[in-house]
């Protein structure tokens, strides 16, 4: 399949819609992702709108799509509200953009392999997507309206007789097909990791986003097919009545609504994972590119990674300290979950590490890593309390729990994507995004975030509960309303600022500066070969020589980095690399 | 790590039980199906360990039936495996007998599990009848789905072998689709000690 060049196709179905190619998926999947954290995110602005001002009319859009209670937004409305959202920004924002889009771009390229193994296994895996996205959104225009079990659709909430509605059996369907598609894309990474690395990619040799990217597909290829046995069983349950869930559906029946919590979760918390390690892997490359100096621990942060893979595996039980699990089951799965903080501080002192004394360039992807850092700190710290179940058991469902995934969840893995994207934009559309339009996207993100998900974790201390629909209603929560309506003002301004984000990719897709190969002056693979890369991405396979990030060797004269793909220090700057002689039968 | 990296991007064919791609690939597909019957099957020993009323399943399946079911899914099996060898001997004759009498034997298998169900539901089981209805039909039916597109999956390549493909030197399409075979052969063997025996 790899063997030879293929002809570039030509029409504009085979180019642009149904294509093979690795990089305009990613494109696809990107442009999916971006418009569901749209949607996603004026979702977010409701639910604020709602806590900051209970009952009121919403401005501008509340009379068209609340006209029924004159503007306001009803309790189910706002049940739905808060459902989708986060259905809508897991599964429908950050996974497109980090796995689908990321995924796609940067395994191929930075490990110099042509395409995927499996380039119309990939192409489906964008389809489904698509689809499952379309019934998806189409779920809100059903009668009764979208999901409202909670993102984590707990029956029975989620059964028959408690969401009776169409919109619930249309979410279950539309993230069975989701899981489909992450499945198709996952053995395609793996596969495609495994057999397609170019001569020399040994594994320690793979930058450290290859190994955030393969491990994520790892835990998507052992725990998607679980939680998709879970929403076949759900699935059943609402269409033909089993009661796997729901007790007392038909005589003698013990259907047991804390089974689909453990698959739930036996899924859903390495799918916490499963979204950051990408962002993880991505971060400890940007660091390193950006400090100009080797990733501090190349080989402990891969191992922390991998081990994390590993304990992400056996912690799921924390979730539902509060369900009556044994104790010592709980306590067992507090230890394992504790063990999890010794890799994590390796993770991060390690990139403490890479840019201590680093040449740091403060260039917006760099920005957008740090920033990665230090709320990945906020929401690695904030985990501890939930992890230990003395503290968990008061902190369960408030609004700290709120606070802490999204400071994990909207936060790092948040701006992992767009570390991600001021980073790869220049490979991937040949253009360069504005770096002062895209500082200030910086900074009007940054502050205001801290300014939404801080306060969460105070007013959760202060025992206000998650997913509460009129928080006045509680004598001890009113004082909080002056922070409530902080946190909407400060989500409106994050909601704003990510309009600078938008100018700049649609002006820079139009008028930006073109790209060189090399704009940042990285070391992997995909700087090797023009921005945008051509079709099948190498005019000839490189020969892969050194480790991922190479920067400041006091061998290597002129210049402070030096490609995977070079031989020998060049004897000039941007000496063109030197095609290795044995790979030429892989060209022809 | 540089000999498995090559040995891919080489136009070399590659020797029966080399790892390929698609090897790789439909292992790698195995492990995920797998854990999905994984799930059923936790969400069946957690449903029928906290029970009070399970029935006795030989009270209510016919075990002489689809004794004989597994036996003829084993025998598919064993044609399989024939099948495979005759395309790595290239022996195209061999390869379309075995082939075809290992879509036959899964054709058969769907048959008797259609006979079993249609006598099942007469007698009053379904899938909201009781837990013990909604499991059994929900882990072997979900293996029939599995059964019913490895018939399709092989009649495709069946197709192929008489059109002249894939037979020969260097071509595991067949042997890739006979990891599949084995595999559901294999999760029937699972579903039947569980679902039928135990």
């Amino acid at each position: 399949m790899h063997d030879a060049h293929h002809a570039e196709p030509t029409g504009f179905l085979s180019r642009v819609v149904f294509s093979r190619d690795h990089k305009v998926i990613a494109k696809q999947f990107l442009l999916l992702g971006l418009l569901f954290l749209g949607l996603g995110g004026i979702l977010a602005l409701l639910i604020r709108w709602q806590l900051a001002f209970p009952g009121k009319p919403v401005p501008i859009v509340g009379q068209y799509l609340f006209s029924a209670t004159a503007g306001a937004i009803s309790p189910e409305g706002y049940t739905m509200l808060f459902t989708m959202h986060g259905t809508i920004m897991i599964f429908f924002a950050i996974t497109p953009m980090l796995i689908g889009a990321f995924g796609n771009l940067c395994i191929p390229l930075m490990i110099g392999a042509r395409d995927m193994a499996f380039p119309l296994l990939n192409m489906l895996s964008f389809w489904v997507a698509a689809a499952s996205g379309v019934v998806l959104a189409g779920s809100f225009f059903v009668e009764g309206g979208a999901a409202m079990a909670g993102w984590t659709a707990y029956p029975p909430l989620s059964g028959a007789t408690a969401t009776p509605g169409l919109g619930q059996t249309l979410w279950a369907v539309s993230l069975f097909l989701g899981g489909v598609s992450t499945l198709m894309g996952a053995i395609n990474y793996v596969t495609t990791i495994l057999m397609l690395r170019a001569p020399g990619m040994g594994f320690f040799r793979m930058p450290l986003s290859v190994w955030g990217l393969g491990l994520a597909a790892v835990l998507n290829i052992l725990f998607v097919p679980v939680i998709a046995a879970a929403l076949l069983m759900l699935i059943l349950d609402r269409v033909a009545n089993t009661g796997f869930f729901v007790s007392g559906a038909q005589p003698g029946s013990a259907g047991d609504p804390l089974l689909f919590q453990h698959l739930f979760w036996i899924f859903g918390h390495p799918e916490v994972y499963i979204l950051i390690l990408p962002a993880w892997g991505i971060v400890s490359d940007l660091l390193a590119v950006f400090s100009r100096k080797p990733a501090f621990g190349f080989k402990a942060t891969a191992i922390a990674m991998s081990s994390i893979v590993v304990l992400s595996t056996v912690v799921y039980g924390h979730h539902m300290y509060t369900v009556g699990l044994s104790p010592g089951l709980g306590k067992a799965f507090m230890s394992l979950t504790m063990l999890i903080s010794i890799p994590s501080s390796v993770l991060f002192l390690n990139w403490l590490g890479t840019i201590w004394r680093g040449s740091i360039r403060l260039e917006p992807a760099m920005l957008f890593a740090l920033g990665v850092v230090f709320v990945f700190g906020m929401g690695g710290l904030t985990g501890l309390f939930l992890g230990a179940i003395t503290t968990d058991i008061y902190l369960h469902d408030t609004a700290f729990v709120v606070g802490h995934f999204h400071y994990t969840m909207a936060a790092s893995v948040l701006f992992g994507s767009l570390a991600a994207i001021y980073f790869w934009f220049p490979k991937m559309f040949g253009r360069m995004l504005c770096p002062e339009l895209a500082r200030l996207h910086f900074w009007f993100t940054f502050l205001p975030l801290n300014l939404v998900f801080f306060p969460m974790l105070i007013e959760g201390y202060g025992g206000m509960p998650r997913r509460l629909y009129e928080p006045t209603s509680y004598k001890y929560l009113v004082q909080f309303q002056p922070v409530n309506q902080l946190i909407t003002f400060a989500a409106m301004v994050l909601g704003l600022a990510q309009l600078i984000f938008v100018w700049n990719v649609v002006r820079s897709l139009w008028a930006g500066e073109r790209a060189p190969a090399n704009p940042w002056e990285a070391t992997t693979l995909e700087w090797l070969t023009p921005s945008p890369p051509p079709h099948e991405n190498f005019d000839v396979i490189p020969e892969v020589h050194r480790g991922p990030h190479e920067h400041s060797r006091p061998d290597v004269p002129d210049r402070d980095w030096i490609g995977q793909w070079e031989s020998q220090a060049p004897a000039a700057p941007q000496t063109p690399p030197a095609p290795p002689a044995d790979s030429e039968a892989v060209a022809v | 790590m540089q000999a498995e990296a090559t040995a891919d991007t080489l136009p070399v064919p590659h020797a029966s039980g080399e790892p390929t791609a698609g090897k790789v690939g439909m292992w790698i597909f195995l492990v995920t199906d797998a854990l999905s019957f994984g799930g059923l099957l936790i969400g069946y020993a957690s449903l029928r360990s906290w029970s009070p009323t399970w029935p006795v399943p030989s009270s209510v399946l016919d075990i002489p039936l689809t004794a004989l079911n597994t036996f003829v899914l084993i025998c598919s099996s064993v044609s399989m495996v024939l099948a495979v060898s005759a395309a790595e001997a290239g022996d195209r004759k061999s390869v379309i007998r075995w082939l075809g009498a290992t879509v036959a034997g899964g054709l058969c298998f769907l048959s008797i599990q259609a006979y079993e169900y249609h006598h099942l539901i007469s007698g009053g089981l379904s899938l909201s009848s009781s837990l013990f209805g909604a499991t059994f039909f929900t882990l072997t039916g979900f293996h029939g789905a599995h059964v019913a597109s490895g018939v399709l999956y092989l009649s495709t390549l069946l197709f192929g072998v008489l059109a002249g493909k894939f037979v020969g030197h260097g071509d595991s399409h067949i042997e890739i689709a006979g990891l599949f075979w084995h595999f559901v052969d294999l999760i029937w063997i699972l579903i039947f000690t569980f679902v039928y025996l135990v």
